[in-house]
């Protein structure tokens, strides 16, 4: 049985039928575009599909069908911690003082708002160990975005303009180098030790005067606490660069390590992962930054203050010269972080220490499971999530990781991420996350080792998989030789719709 | 902790399968000087007190007033349909589409967006979506950049002035910004003024990589795109058109008069206010800017049976394949926005998106002629859609007083723009279909009450008062 509904959808173009469709809204009086000149009006209505609304009902409860998600089954793709998204985060996000609150309305307007955002800034500060949060960022790259161009800022207030290099390790999410791209540096890659973890070493040697930044996953994408990071820290510090913390794994270390006491300069939060605001099919995210006392001069504007009257504001335009200013409109994805908030209070300071516990225990577990029929390239005790290779099992048998990845389909589970970190090979990145019971991970394991056997027994069903999902593997190639992005009518080489 | 599904018993389980006796033997990795102090948050706090909390505060917000403020922000009727069909789990509980066979919900849903925008826009290719329409105008001009291989951008002032500002944050990294000023007087006044344009093109030494402009622009009213586009073009820079979608049912879509981008905020199409966002940044483009476009791309396609199907394509552009060479560090995006303003447009259709758009164009008519009844003349002269600009004295005392009154009376210009004597003492207000005609009776009527009061001797009666 299919994991997803089974039946593919015409698009809304195809259901579409000229006179479907109506009120809605009330017809506006007949002349009244008549005060627009003529040269700016249209010359043909766009030809948006005609639908009524029992039509678009179905159109889209029969398209969502077609998704496996959290709320749907088991989701351990790794890095990005698909945890349980709590219903209470919906309900307050959609309640009507916060959802119909406009943006630019005066702060007396806005106090509720105001106040929530000040309070989760505290509540991150806490966290973090850092000395002041911005909340602006829409998602963690741009959190990363905020935190370079603010260490740029540093060094440039300090005339300090050679530096023009950003150390990255090699297991690096790929946001980070193209990251230190946008903000004008250039990226300089640092391999991995053997264990996995940084190599001081190489990193020492790679530090310098022109050295601007050290980007750091802790823990790192193959599921490591960097235990050597306190003598990294210093000899970026003693190289006069700044250390920037990709906040993307903080899921594992909650109560456990705070990257502002040991010495982080700047790290961005993804809330979507640790603070389980839902993933949208994409997003939105929301990546608040959180600064040490260097970086404080340089936060986005605005900021959220509280007066001493106990009142809360924004920060106007122009009050602080030293901000490197916005980084989108407005105050940020304000809705997501009603959700974050909401996370953060039903926890407390002794539930998030549990999550942590909790993630950390049920990864370690799962790996252990599956220790006898897959290759964890670097043993010991992981954080959240970790990494297992079928190296051995494609050299047996010639079955990749991407046909594992496959065949879990039919298993009834969402693939882990794959070939990610990018220096492993035939790598599956593995996060069961704190919200999944042991008869799931028991499940999971138990389908993994089952494919590790069909992987020798009957290749073929694996390399073929998935033979339950409403669609087979698909055709990637022709998808970007000859790219059809839009819906041009039935034409050309499109095919028929499905019923 | 609420959600978890462990038993101490469960825990045990796990512990002993590991050989371990606790939990923080997952943990001595960390090294001892290293470890944190402890997390001094408050208690966690059930459900029912928790939710409690969330409404007194949203309760703090002022959201029962009679609104004319937009600068961005739309207020619209959303059907009711939208946010039923967001709510399925199927959607906002998955993630990025990265293993199709399982995700032909996502994928499908976004390849429809990608269609009805790039309808609305008059492109050929939509991006997946940005953060918002901020970031996706900071995005588009990024994008001139790479194409002209120049490093010099012309942004007009009436763009609006968060747009402006995030986009001079981008260009941080070394790039650079100038701006277009507007035509100070006459019947164009508030709009981008061509002639500085073309003095600003002319420059030999300092080739230019875009223009951008906005329509309807940040003060509502209509600029002439195709003469700055054409201008644009003769020097050999991209235009940038900075749009708003639901005007688009009504107004030349960019690909009529030459833009080769446009970016946009996506939030009119159905999404709420919520201060800031969640939304949605449109970047749609030409065919021949297909591989500078940021972001993700959704097309058709066949699986190995020749059954149509979608796929995530040309990723040889994104962060997690090209790193330091990508287009752009975006990762996560707005697909469920995406998604909202894809539903919106599916239910609303187009007669229904014309009649929104054509709606707001009537009322802010009405609007004017209230206000002008009323004592607030419009600042400027030029055609407008659904927003304008109207000169009201000591504007920011006004405003206060009459959302004391229950009413929000717009934005105060100088509050956005405070360096711009071109704008003090003026309010920005707008009209939607949401907005009634006993609205704009009652609005005008306390305009005039505040105007006819006269300021002056009310704040020198506040000061005897002190």
């Amino acid at each position: 049985m299919s994991v997803v509904g089974p039946k593919l959808q015409p698009t809304l173009f195809e259901r579409s039928r000229p006179g479907r469709g109506d009120g809605k809204i009330p017809h506006p009086p007949k002349d009244a575009l008549d005060r627009l000149p003529p040269a700016v009006l249209r010359d043909t209505a766009p030809a948006l599909p005609e639908l009524n609304e029992p039509e678009v009902v179905r159109h889209y409860v029969n398209l969502s069908q077609l998704n496996f998600a959290v709320d749907t089954g088991f989701y351990p793709l790794g890095s990005c911690t698909m945890k349980f998204n709590p219903k209470l985060n919906e309900w307050a996000a959609r309640l009507p003082g916060f959802a119909g609150l406009h943006p630019m309305a005066p702060d007396e307007a806005a106090q509720g708002t105001l106040q929530l955002l000040w309070e989760l800034e505290q509540a991150l500060m806490a966290i973090s160990g850092m000395r002041a949060v911005t909340l602006q960022p829409a998602a963690g790259a741009q959190g990363e975005l905020t935190g370079i161009l603010m260490i740029r800022a540093h060094h440039r207030k300090n005339g300090d303009t050679e530096r023009s290099e950003v150390l990255v390790p090699d297991s690096s999410h790929g946001t980070n180098p193209a990251t230190a791209t946008m903000a004008g540096y250039r990226t300089i890659t640092i391999p991995s030790a053997a264990d996995g973890g940084v190599d001081v070493d190489a990193f020492r040697a790679a530090l310098g005067p022109r050295t601007a930044a050290v980007m750091i996953t802790n823990p790192s994408t193959l599921g490591l606490f960097e235990k050597r990071i306190g003598e990294l820290l210093d000899a970026v510090h003693e190289a006069g660069a700044l250390a920037y913390m990709d906040g993307a794994n903080l899921n594992a270390i909650l109560g456990r390590f705070k990257p502002g006491e040991a010495g982080f300069d700047v790290m961005h939060f993804n809330v979507h992962k640790t603070f389980s605001t839902p993933h949208g099919g994409g997003g939105p995210g929301a990546g608040p930054v959180g600064v040490g006392e260097t970086l404080l001069p340089y936060l986005p504007t605005p900021r959220v203050l509280r007066d001493d009257d106990g009142t809360f504001r924004l920060e106007r335009p122009g009050e602080r010269p030293s901000s490197i200013g916005r980084l989108r409109s407005f105050a940020g994805n304000t809705g997501v972080l009603v959700r974050a908030y909401t996370y953060i209070r039903a926890h407390g300071g002794s539930g998030l220490r549990e999550v942590s516990d909790d993630a950390v225990l049920a990864a370690n577990y799962l790996m252990h499971r599956v220790a006898g029929s897959y290759d964890l390239p670097h043993g010991g005790p992981c954080k959240h999530e970790f990494v297992a290779s079928a190296a051995s099992i494609k050299k047996r048998t010639g079955v990749r990781t991407l046909d594992i990845a496959k065949r879990l389909i039919d298993y009834g589970f969402h693939p882990p991420t794959i070939y990610f970190p990018l220096i492993v090979d035939e790598a599956m990145l593995i996060e069961p996350t704190e919200t999944e019971s042991v008869e799931t991970l028991d499940a999971f394991a138990e389908a993994l080792i089952a494919i590790a056997a069909e992987a020798e027994t009957d290749p073929d069903v694996v390399r073929e998989a998935p033979h339950t999902a409403p669609v087979r593997r698909l055709d990637e190639a022709t998808a970007a030789r000859q790219p059809n992005l839009r819906w041009r009518g039935m034409t050309g080489r499109q095919m028929p719709c499905p019923d | 902790m609420p959600y978890g599904p462990h038993t101490d018993g469960d825990r045990e389980r796990m512990l002993a399968a590991l050989g371990l006796d606790s939990v923080d033997a997952l943990f001595a990795d960390i090294p001892a000087e290293l470890r944190a102090s402890g997390l001094d948050l408050p208690d966690p706090e059930p459900e029912l007190e928790l939710a409690a909390r969330l409404q007194a505060l949203a309760g703090r917000n002022r959201t029962d007033v009679v609104s004319f403020l937009g600068a961005g922000v739309y207020r619209h009727w959303t059907p009711a349909a939208v946010d039923q069909l967001l709510l399925r789990g199927e959607w906002y509980t998955a993630y990025t589409p990265y293993q199709p066979e399982v995700s032909q919900g996502t994928l499908q849903s976004i390849y429809e967006y990608e269609s009805l925008v790039a309808e609305l826009l008059g492109l050929d290719v939509v991006s997946a979506s940005h953060y918002d329409g901020a970031a996706a105008a900071a995005e588009a001009a990024l994008m001139t950049c790479r194409q002209t291989r120049r490093e010099r951008v012309l942004v007009s002032h009436a763009v609006h002035p968060h747009v402006r500002a995030t986009m001079a944050t981008y260009f941080g990294g070394g790039l650079e910004l100038e701006e277009i000023p507007l035509v100070a007087e006459g019947e164009a006044a508030g709009t981008t003024d061509l002639a500085a344009l073309q003095a600003l093109l002319g420059d030999p030494d300092r080739p230019v990589a875009g223009v951008i402009a906005a329509q309807p622009n940040f003060y509502g009213l209509l600029e002439p795109m195709a003469e700055l586009g054409d201008a644009a073009h003769a020097a050999g820079a991209l235009f940038v058109a900075v749009v708003e979608p639901v005007s688009l049912a009504v107004l030349q879509p960019p690909g009529a008069y030459g833009a080769d981008i446009a970016a946009g905020e996506g939030q009119p199409l159905g999404i709420a206010p919520q201060y800031g966002g969640p939304y949605l940044g449109i970047l749609g483009a030409t065919d021949a800017l297909v591989r500078q476009i940021p972001g993700r791309l959704v097309g058709m396609t066949t699986d190995l049976d020749g059954q149509r199907a979608f796929v995530m394509t040309m990723r040889a552009r994104e962060q997690d394949i090209r790193r330091d060479r990508a287009a752009s560090n975006i990762c996560t995006n707005q697909a469920l926005l995406a998604l909202a303003a894809s539903i919106y447009l599916a239910t609303i259709g187009p007669h229904g998106l014309r009649d929104v758009a054509a709606t707001g164009v009537a009322r802010a008519g009405e609007l004017e002629k209230a206000l002008a009844a009323a004592g607030a003349e419009r600042l400027h002269r030029a055609p407008y859609f659904n927003e304008f600009a109207v000169r009201v004295p000591e504007a920011r005392a006004v405003h206060r007083r009459l959302l004391d009154r229950g009413f929000l009376a717009g934005l105060v210009l100088a509050d956005a723009e405070p360096d711009d004597p071109a704008v003090a003492d003026a309010l920005l207000v707008c009209a939607t279909e949401v907005t009634t005609s006993d609205d704009i009776a009652r609005f005008a009527a306390a305009l005039q009450e505040e105007l006819a009061g006269g300021s002056g001797m009310r704040s020198e009666l506040a000061g005897a008062a002190r």
